[in-house]
């Protein structure tokens, strides 16, 4: 776009300069801890005198972390059964509808991911404790389900947008049920995109952190819970080590995302 | 919708808009369920004392509280201070992306998109360990001889707005560099043809061009700043005190039930104030745009 202004190198320059600051601004807190996850210190040394895996060993020897990460993993997937075929029926309803019966059912569903997590953490906590539920899994899943959908449905909305709904009506005609003309038609025609809002919901889940705060205790404290626990205390270098699995399990999940949407 | 003669077509046509209805009900249901109930039980739990009788009681002591009104400051504070900072640092930003060939603009955008798929915990950790007095950054400047006694840079609110700009940061750019790529290159040439000046281009042309993409940046910064928890909770050390951080220590150290609900209804009235300020603004820009179509 600047292309036309050739002459005014200095400013380029001084504008790419900017840019590589900033950027690497941005990278900085994410690097910045992998090495520090190899150090054999027990104080923050950069770059490390000695290398070592302890933070590794000590993360997957304590009982504590390996719990937290038992309900994380197992968060995440309930999490994911239970959004993923939700937002796809949502999702067919919007797309049949169209207009405004489309239009309010998506604002309520992305109401979610407009209010302040902390206000919601509260709410489902006032609720779940009139129930007596706070501190069970329950209580993190319906939390975490509804933070879920949303992102499940940014994924669906567009791929059935682009499907061919007459192939559903042929089915139909042809004497398919309901449930058979979207569980045989639809799903393995949106295979990629249900397999893209399946990971989604998973790292949302894995990644929230407000609502586990509130409402997960004790043998449920989800990953995510322990770790604000821990870095309010004193710097661990457990959690340099937890934070560099974590950084790459993340970036694996999401390449999977963009290259299968890609091919 | 076509117009079906038949009454017993139209009563299918009826029947079948039911049953795609019903397909979104369960999803509605658990959003009622876990999202909706809980707001409306924040606005029930603010008129309830401990033991459960009805009481304004909560509302006179939170807002007679110097706590509340300061948690409110801090709150507007750290929003705009964070939406300044992320105009200021991203608006260039994404000019130099938009200016990129795609392949290169591809690439440094995967550099943008690492932190937004990176933990909110994993990057705060990261902002401790290069902020704190025997952290990376005031070890690299005391043992150079910059400064004599290690910097401030963390628990207070220099580093919660570092670790607030770091989050919203990606966010902010994503809207603006839609704009900007989107901007016709024939129109910056034309600027450029007829002697404008880079500065010139980009004040009259570029950034009017990309003020909507802007205005959605700054509307996202603001919502999702307003209600943050774990940055300020963890870089503001106990001293940078929001209203999403005084929240949490009425409900969990005071055992306060009432005025944290009242807290909480405070920020739901300071979000719908800021949205709508935003609604009125966009409305008065899109009426500025409909005037200067017909002069």
């Amino acid at each position: 776009m600047l292309e036309a202004y050739p002459d005014n190198r200095l400013a380029l320059i001084l504008l790419w300069s900017f840019c590589a600051l900033v950027l690497a601004f941005l990278m900085l807190p994410t690097l910045v801890v992998v090495p520090l996850s190899f150090s054999a210190s027990d104080f923050l040394e950069f770059p490390p005198r000695a290398y070592s895996l302890r933070w590794y060993e000590n993360f997957f020897g304590s009982a504590t972390w390996m719990a937290g990460l038992r309900t994380s993993l197992i968060l995440g997937t309930l999490t994911a059964t239970v959004a993923v075929p939700l937002a796809l029926l949502a999702c067919i309803s919007m797309n049949r509808l169209g207009g405004k019966a489309a239009a309010t059912i998506q604002g309520v569903l992305l109401t979610p991911s407009v209010v302040p997590g902390i206000l919601l953490a509260i709410g489902l906590f006032f609720v779940l404790a009139a129930q007596r539920l706070v501190g069970t899994l329950f209580g993190v899943l319906v939390g975490h389900v509804v933070l879920a959908i949303p992102v499940a449905c940014i994924v669906l909305l567009p791929a059935l947008a682009r499907f061919d709904w007459n192939q559903v009506q042929a089915a139909r005609s042809l004497g398919a049920n309901w449930p058979r003309a979207i569980g045989g038609i639809i799903v393995p025609q949106l295979q990629i995109s249900l397999l893209s809002a399946t990971l989604m919901a998973f790292l949302t889940s894995l990644d929230e952190s407000v609502i586990s705060i509130f409402v997960a205790s004790g043998q449920n404290s989800t990953l995510p819970k322990l770790m604000f626990l821990s870095l309010r205390d004193q710097i661990d270098p457990t959690i340099a080590a937890i934070s560099t699995l974590w950084t790459v399990i993340v970036l694996v999940a999401v390449l999977i995302v963009s290259l299968r949407q890609k091919s | 919708m076509t117009v079906l003669a038949d009454p017993a077509l139209a009563a299918d046509a009826r029947r079948e808009r039911r049953f795609f209805l019903s397909l979104s009900l369960p999803a509605l249901f658990i959003v009622g369920l876990a999202a909706i109930l809980p707001i409306l039980w924040i606005i029930r739990q603010s008129f309830l004392t401990t033991a459960g009788e009805y009481t304004v009681g909560n509302y006179e002591k939170v807002l007679s509280s110097g706590l509340t009104w300061s948690a409110l400051v801090t709150t507007l504070e750290l929003s705009l201070a964070t939406l300044a900072i992320c105009i200021l640092l991203g608006t260039p930003l994404a000019l130099a992306l938009a200016s990129a060939r795609p392949r290169v603009a591809n690439l440094l955008m995967a550099f943008v998109m690492l932190p937004l798929w990176t933990s909110i915990l994993v990057r705060t950790y990261g902002w401790l360990v290069l902020l704190r007095r025997d952290g990376l950054i005031n070890s690299a400047l005391t043992g150079s001889g910059l400064t004599a006694e290690p910097l401030p840079l963390v628990y207070n609110f220099t580093g919660t707005l570092i670790g607030m700009v770091h989050y919203m940061l990606p966010l902010f750019l994503l809207p603006v560099y839609a704009a900007m790529r989107d901007i016709d290159a024939n129109l910056v040439r034309a600027s450029a043809s007829m002697g404008a000046t880079l500065g010139q281009t980009i004040r009259t042309v570029i950034l009017p061009l990309s003020a909507g993409g802007i205005f959605s940046g700054s509307i996202i910064v603001f919502i999702y700043t307003i209600g943050f928890f774990i940055t300020p909770a963890v870089l503001g050390g106990g001293k940078v005190n929001p209203l999403s951080t005084r929240i949490e220590r009425t409900l969990s150290t005071f055992q306060d039930w009432g005025s944290a609900s009242v807290l909480g209804i405070l920020l739901l009235i300071l979000m719908a104030l800021v949205g709508m300020m935003f609604l009125a603004a966009r409305r008065l820009i899109a009426g500025h745009k409909v005037d200067t179509a017909h002069a």
